[in-house]
């Protein structure tokens, strides 16, 4: 691995031009879904994400997916122009790759780890680093859910909207049943709509068990200069993506409003539509 | 020691963040504030919503930082209901504006004003804008938006932000200055490009961006020195700002304040407190006991 990848500690001299990489494989993970693997190290810690650019498309973050000493990967579902341009990548194209950025999750034992759709690639290094975790993994169907084979563990559930994989219904309902029924846990960390990520954390609430979330908000630097990914006071690159209890339960913003591209406050939904 | 009087708006201290960083919410530059620094900048405001550039749009490369966001805002209209006011934060805010054309500078002042901030700036040296004609270039349409904002801005003191992209900086500030500007904010970026030799194409997707960071500090401190030679208003030093000794060198060509951006890429948000404790220890140690005793003094 280049020295310069990592982002260098000396103050004055960073260095953050993305380092141009090749995909050495391609692995489709579910309809629309696909990992690219890249044969180079990257030291970060679970949560994290890297800066992708595809030279004169553009320029978007995505969570570090697989990590090991092989090399790293990261998983995308394709929503909109950027996405289909990945897609119409190949094994041996070349993309660039900065960072890593933005803090981490709690590495805790005895964790609950909730994850719908795609965003279960921001929770999939935690649950490597984890023992024996729980996991509630939701997407729409079966043809949309990833990683259904990916973890050995005897935790794992699942749900599909339509039941056509695990449970039918949401992850939140099965979040519900596990947290009765398994007093041991002392955390639950979620990646997903933010919705959903919004219900856990009510249902954590009403638990009294912490609770950190993986947040997405439109992003241009990954290194909290450009304003563009606050969520309330916090700068979500650089305070976040993770965030605890504490700090989720006092965001008026959470699961209601997000900024546009422009700046403009927006709804959730308003704010989804524009950037797929 | 540090306390600066700028246009009669007292700062606890010189350092001011500089339009375009961190300054797209309310919650966002009130946070800058708590962290220390002694006014705070707005990112730039104009008539109608823009989203500005692709990515990427800003990157930083040993001690250059090159961006070409392309002046993204929710637009004035929008910003009127978001910020409903700014003066009730806990640190002075500078407005800053601009238009596409020459009547929008105004009627954006206009609204701007109705948000009742500590100082209006006028973005007209943006180098991502396609103006037709760089008003930042040109001393008499310089001095036509000056006076334009002027109208519009009521009782509150404005600054207009100028480009060192020009042939001699000292006449648009004059003309600025002879037009009613009541202090000059310099300097925008300089233009430059990065192009990455293994793709073959330059890394912004607006291919040029302007450069910030320690590099752009030598030019700064220059169009300063040279602009304080000239005008007699006020002049706010951004450009490269990045320890304590930079804002006093900023201060010693002329500056009345320093402008700090790219400073928060290398620092950290708190590097206005780090400026200002470094800024603390130098004066101590030079037995300087206010920046008035040291303000224009490479002059002499």
């Amino acid at each position: 691995m280049n020295k310069n990848f990592k982002m260098q500690c000396c103050e004055t001299i960073r260095n953050e031009i993305p380092q141009i990489m090749e995909i050495s494989e391609v692995v489709s993970e579910g309809k629309g879904q696909k990992s690219f693997f890249f044969k180079h190290r990257i030291s970060c810690k679970p949560g994290q994400f890297i800066m992708v650019w595809l030279p004169a498309i553009d320029e978007k973050p995505m969570a570090i997916s697989y990590n090991n000493k092989k090399g790293f990967a990261f998983t995308f579902q394709v929503i909109g122009e950027f996405t289909r341009a990945l897609d119409a990548l190949k094994k041996n194209d070349k993309i660039g790759i900065r960072g890593p950025y933005g803090n981490s999750f709690s590495i805790k034992e005895n964790a609950c780890v909730v994850a719908g759709g795609v965003g279960m690639a921001s929770v999939s290094t935690l649950i490597d680093a984890l023992k024996n975790p729980w996991i509630i993994n939701g997407a729409r169907s079966k043809e949309h859910l990833i990683y259904a084979k990916r973890y050995k563990s005897k935790n794992v559930l699942f749900a599909t909207d339509d039941g056509s994989y695990g449970k039918k219904g949401f992850t939140t309902e099965i979040l519900e049943e596990v947290l009765s029924k398994n007093k041991k846990i002392r955390i639950v960390c979620t990646c997903g709509p933010e919705i959903m990520m919004k219900k856990v954390l009510e249902i954590c609430n009403r638990f009294k068990i912490e609770c950190e979330a993986s947040l997405e908000r439109f992003m241009a630097c990954g290194f909290g200069v450009c304003g563009k990914c606050m969520i309330n006071d916090k700068i979500v690159c650089i305070d976040g993506p993770v965030f605890n209890s504490k700090q989720l339960n006092e965001m008026t913003e959470f699961g209601k409003f997000a900024r546009l591209k422009s700046g403009k406050k927006v709804s959730l939904g308003e704010y989804h539509s524009a950037h797929s | 020691m540090l306390q600066t009087n700028l246009c009669g708006i007292n700062l606890r201290n010189p350092t001011i963040l500089a339009s375009g960083i961190l300054g797209v919410t309310k919650e966002s530059i009130d946070r800058i504030g708590k962290n220390g620094a002694g006014a705070v900048t707005l990112k730039s405001l104009c008539h109608e919503e823009r989203l500005g550039n692709k990515n990427p749009t800003m990157f930083g490369y040993g001690n250059i930082f090159l961006n070409a966001v392309g002046l993204p805002g929710q637009g004035i209209d929008n910003a009127l209901k978001d910020f409903k006011t700014l003066d009730d934060l806990s640190v002075p805010v500078i407005g800053s504006i601009y238009g596409y054309k020459i009547e929008q500078f105004g009627e954006v002042a206009k609204k701007m004003s109705r948000l009742k901030p500590a100082m209006i700036e006028v973005d007209i040296s943006c180098p991502h804008m396609d103006y037709g004609k760089p008003y930042y270039a040109d001393a008499a349409l310089t001095a036509e938006i000056t006076g334009v904002v002027k109208k519009n801005s009521g009782n509150i003191p404005v600054s207009v932000k100028l480009s060192p992209n020009v042939y001699d900086i000292k006449e648009i500030a004059h003309a600025a200055e002879r037009a009613g500007a009541d202090a000059i904010t310099a300097i925008n970026t300089a233009v430059g490009m990065v192009i990455d030799i293994n793709v073959r194409k330059p890394v912004l997707a607006n291919k040029i961006g302007g450069i910030s960071g320690p590099a752009l500090k030598p030019i700064a401190v220059r169009c300063v020195y040279e602009i304080y030679e000239d005008v007699k208003i006020p002049i706010i030093g951004t450009g490269g700002v990045t320890y304590g000794k930079d804002a006093i060198e900023m201060i010693m060509a002329g500056a009345t304040a320093v402008g700090i951006g790219t400073g928060i890429y290398y620092r950290g948000i708190n590097v206005f407190k780090k400026i200002c404790d470094e800024m603390l220890i130098w004066m101590k140690k030079n037995k300087i006991r206010s920046l008035e005793d040291i303000r224009g003094c490479a002059h002499e």
